[in-house]
């Protein structure tokens, strides 16, 4: 067999940001011509900031990078271009009021007249060269969110790419799609094409690539052919020593239920439904999970039950744990109607760790403390906070979870995110709720943390909480949690127990429901 | 083979309060060596004497530093005024109409009441008015950013057009004499309506005033439960439905406040100095005092430094211009030199520069 020829080789590639971060340092990747590379790495590890340098949206600092052995200058997206590179960026950037094709030829500086047809016809030849099922003249608002990822691939095929990058391209993608997705790739590897994937699912990994490239805190950690890897291994390289990758999961102690939702609907500011007719119910004791595609009403159901979301029908009913349900007397309280300060003044014990951490959960400029008066900041005698109980709590939380920072006073918005999702977690749970909603708890945050965060949750399920888990990681669902809630479109397309259940299944069960963002 | 450009910038973690001010300090005696260049080469005048002279312009006289004094006091208390907005990221232009509408609010109790009331009695209703009359200033731009998401720079800016032409109004209606154009002192002889003098100086109760202010708007911003919901309100909106405060409450209560501040500082110009009203009285120290209040990063302390610095240049600059016969463009250059600095020191404060060795050869 003759010797393996480089698609790309990136050199002693150093990128640097400002003075203390140091993105990428002195590193070596080698790309083969027709293979599948895949590139892992913790988030934060650079392995988005190392593929922007051969897209031509950074520069290195210093360094080396060789096409096809010849060294060249990236110094623009144009640059990538025309050395036949093509990235697929995590957020796609398309003119929702095009069509295919109108987007994919967008930018094009072709000579001539514009024709749309022929640019059509060479669209359609891609899609059946590859297996492709996108529709030329469909415009972007019409499309699932696996399609705009197929125009995005598309649009660089049809510049001539033969090194594509794709950037966590199944974050968004059900096991389905991503199943396709991975086809497609195995299609174009077949012409001749090499691929770069990014990405931090380890099975997809094991899956898809011929080779891994590990990236740990912006250093090359080193390559492994991936038949000879397995998960652990390839944690241990990606995290530099060994994790245990097992989460605790004890069977549920005397379910009651804490928290019923029947029949809710809720309109967003452009009267577009958003969740329709949702019911379920959270028990005690018990992590309940909700998946879904991103989008299909996650973030609505659980602020409407926190009281952000206005409510258009249904209910939603809280039962205290400290009261006797079995006296017919004794009626759950609604939370239909209620802002966030009547709920906890209706003496309501929730917590809620939403989704944008810095954007809703916290304070960015202000330190641990002035983030645990959130939940306090009511309770200071007359006019003035009181800083004692949260300087008190931050304390706690800051070494119980060791959490990382100079001090409580520390602009939290500086910390890792690691660290400020532990602030945000370590303030729900303190405020010992009765029920406990947290949304892509461990979006971002590194392994170790993230384990934290599960044990937190398992804990408090121990302790005789109702928590509330949207996820996004499928495998984190299915070993999390008792059992799984299924959101498709707006609405449940399915209770299922995690235990029994398999991930075809919640797979199908996140696009059945016609409409919405799902597939036909 | 790659560019490399001789240094390169970095954002600063934040700098401890006193590295912030020597930062600046070094800024004004740079600005100083600058504005003597300039000064010794436009006009050959010896800088020394030129600064010297400055200084006596705010400060040379018992009575040159009385003004000095209620400059400082006047620019100080619209800086108090606008702060609880900024650091609510409301960003209010408009405090030149709130006190404009305050000084109205003022001068019209004091004409219109006139021999009806009692001038102590008299005091307490303009004062009344005045904070009345910003208020209302206030409440409509924060009324309607918090119902329609209207831009409220645009919407406070307007604000001040109609506070001039309104005053601009009513002056012509009050004029004396007749077809002046002017209204000139109220109650002159009577004295009504004219904030009392205490200690035998003119301006000491308006300067107490303002430096009771200053404390209290201090421990308003940094211990109360309103300054704590303002500091949230002003980083996220989402945040703070999140933690229940009630957003809408909070930007328009703190507007209602800033402007009130507004109409008080108002009613200390025409009640307690000017006795009159044009529709200059403010002078554009309400968007001066943006400026007090950024550059001490909303903090009322550092506030006193800043608007100090400010009344400073500006009293020296007019006495250099009488005193040497120059222009007043020169002290407005000078001044525009010192205030140059010290913003740009403000990228020092954020930014390190980070020299690079030419070391490693490219490949």
């Amino acid at each position: 067999m003759e010797a393996v020829k480089n698609a790309v080789r990136m050199e002693n590639i150093t990128k640097r940001f400002g003075t203390k971060v140091v993105a990428n340092n002195a590193v070596n990747l080698e790309l083969h011509e027709g293979e599948i590379l895949s590139l892992l790495g913790e988030n934060g590890s650079g392995k988005t900031t190392l593929m922007n340098m051969l897209s031509g949206i950074y520069h290195p600092d210093e360094g080396q990078i060789y096409i096809h052995d010849k060294p060249v200058t990236i110094s623009s997206p144009k640059d990538a271009f025309d050395n036949g590179i093509g990235m697929i960026h995590q957020h796609f950037k398309l003119v929702d009021v095009f069509t295919a094709t109108e987007n994919i030829i967008l930018g094009l500086n072709e000579d001539g007249k514009l024709d749309l047809k022929k640019a059509s016809q060479k669209v359609r030849d891609i899609c059946n060269k590859y297996g492709f099922d996108i529709k030329p003249d469909q415009k972007i608002y019409d499309m699932s969110v696996s399609q705009k990822q197929t125009v995005e691939i598309v649009k660089v095929l049809y510049r001539g790419a033969d090194i594509l990058i794709l950037d966590e391209p199944t974050a968004v993608l059900t096991p389905q799609e991503t199943d396709k997705l991975f086809q497609i790739m195995r299609n174009m590897q077949k012409d001749g094409k090499s691929l770069i994937i990014i990405t931090h699912k380890l099975h997809e990994v094991l899956e898809v690539s011929d080779r891994v490239a590990i990236l740990r805190k912006g250093e090359y950690v080193g390559d492994v052919v991936t038949k000879n890897a397995d998960q652990q291994s390839l944690t241990d390289m990606m995290v530099g020593r060994r994790v245990s990758l097992n989460i605790d999961r004890p069977a549920p102690v005397n379910p009651q239920p804490r928290l019923t939702v029947e029949h809710l609907t809720v309109y967003d500011d452009l009267g577009v439904k958003r969740l329709s007719d949702v019911s379920f119910t959270a028990n005690s004791g018990e992590i309940l999970g909700i998946a879904g595609v991103a989008g299909s009403g996650q973030r609505e159901l659980l602020e409407a039950i926190a009281g952000l979301y206005p409510v258009a029908e249904g209910a939603i009913n809280f039962y205290d744990p400290n009261v006797d349900y079995s006296d017919p007397a004794n009626k759950p309280k609604s939370l239909v109607g209620m802002d966030p300060m009547s709920i906890r003044k209706a003496g309501v014990a929730m917590s809620f760790v939403p989704e944008d951490r810095l954007g809703m959960g916290l304070v960015g400029t202000m330190g641990m403390t002035g983030n645990m008066m959130l939940r306090s900041w009511r309770k200071g005698k007359g006019l003035f906070v009181s800083r004692k109980e949260p300087e008190a709590l931050a304390k706690r939380i800051w070494e119980e979870l060791e959490v990382v920072t100079p001090s409580t006073s520390f602009p939290v918005r500086r910390m890792s995110g690691g660290n400020v999702q532990k602030v945000l977690v370590g303030r729900e749970i303190a405020q010992e709720p009765a029920v406990l909603m947290t949304a892509y708890a461990v979006r971002g945050l590194d392994i170790n943390t993230s384990y934290t965060i599960y044990n937190l949750l398992s804990e408090q399920k121990m302790k005789g909480r109702a928590v509330i888990y949207v996820g996004e990681d499928l495998d984190v669902l299915l070993e999390l949690c008792d059992r799984i809630l299924v959101l498709c479109g707006g609405q449940v397309s399915g209770v299922v127990d995690a235990r029994t259940t398999d991930k075809r299944q919640v797979g199908v069960l996140m696009t059945r429901v016609g409409g919405g963002e799902a597939d036909e | 083979m790659n560019k490399k450009s001789l240094f390169y910038l970095a954002k600063r973690d934040a700098l401890p309060w006193h590295k912030t001010w020597l930062i600046r300090g070094v800024a004004i005696v740079l600005a100083l060596i600058f504005c003597s260049l300039i000064t010794m080469l436009l006009t050959g005048l010896n800088p020394v004497q030129v600064f010297s002279t400055i200084f006596y312009g705010a400060f040379g006289t018992a009575r040159k530093t009385w003004v000095t004094a209620q400059n400082l006091a006047i620019l100080l208390g619209i800086s108090l005024a606008i702060t609880p907005a900024f650091k609510m990221r409301f960003w209010n232009i408009g405090a030149e109409g709130q006190v404009l509408i305050g000084c109205l609010a003022c001068a019209a109790c004091m004409i219109t009441l006139e021999g009806k009331v009692s001038s102590g009695l008299m005091v307490v209703i303009s004062l009344a008015a005045s904070l009345l009359a910003g208020a209302v200033w206030g409440f409509l731009p924060a009324f309607f950013k918090a119902n329609w998401e209207t831009n409220e720079t645009l919407f406070t800016l307007m604000m001040n057009y109609i506070a001039t032409q309104l005053a601009a109004y009513f002056i012509i209606v009050w004029e004396v004499p007749k077809g002046s154009g002017k209204i000139g002192i109220i109650n002159q002889s009577s004295e009504a309506g004219w904030l009392p003098v205490i200690g035998g100086q003119k301006y000491l109760l308006l300067i107490l005033v303002v430096a009771v202010l200053t404390g209290l708007m201090f421990i308003y911003l940094q211990y109360s439960k309103h300054g704590y919901e303002i500091a949230v309100v002003g980083e996220s909106h989402r945040t703070a439905s999140y933690a229940g405060i009630k957003v809408n409450r909070v930007i328009i209560r703190t507007m209602v406040l800033s402007g009130a501040i507004c109409g008080l500082v108002g009613f200390l110009l025409v009640s307690g100095t000017e006795h009159t009203l044009t529709t200059t009285l403010v002078g554009g120290r309400g968007f001066t005092a943006v400026m007090v209040s950024w550059l001490a990063k909303f903090n009322p302390i550092g506030m006193i430094f800043t608007s100090l610095l400010l009344v400073f240049l500006q009293r020296g600059a007019t006495e250099i211009s009488s005193v040497f016969g120059l222009n007043h463009s020169f002290a407005d250059i000078l001044t525009g030199i010192i205030l140059f600095f010290i913003i740009g020191s403000d990228f020092f404060t954020n930014y390190e520069i980070h020299y690079q060795r030419s070391g490693k050869e490219g490949k």
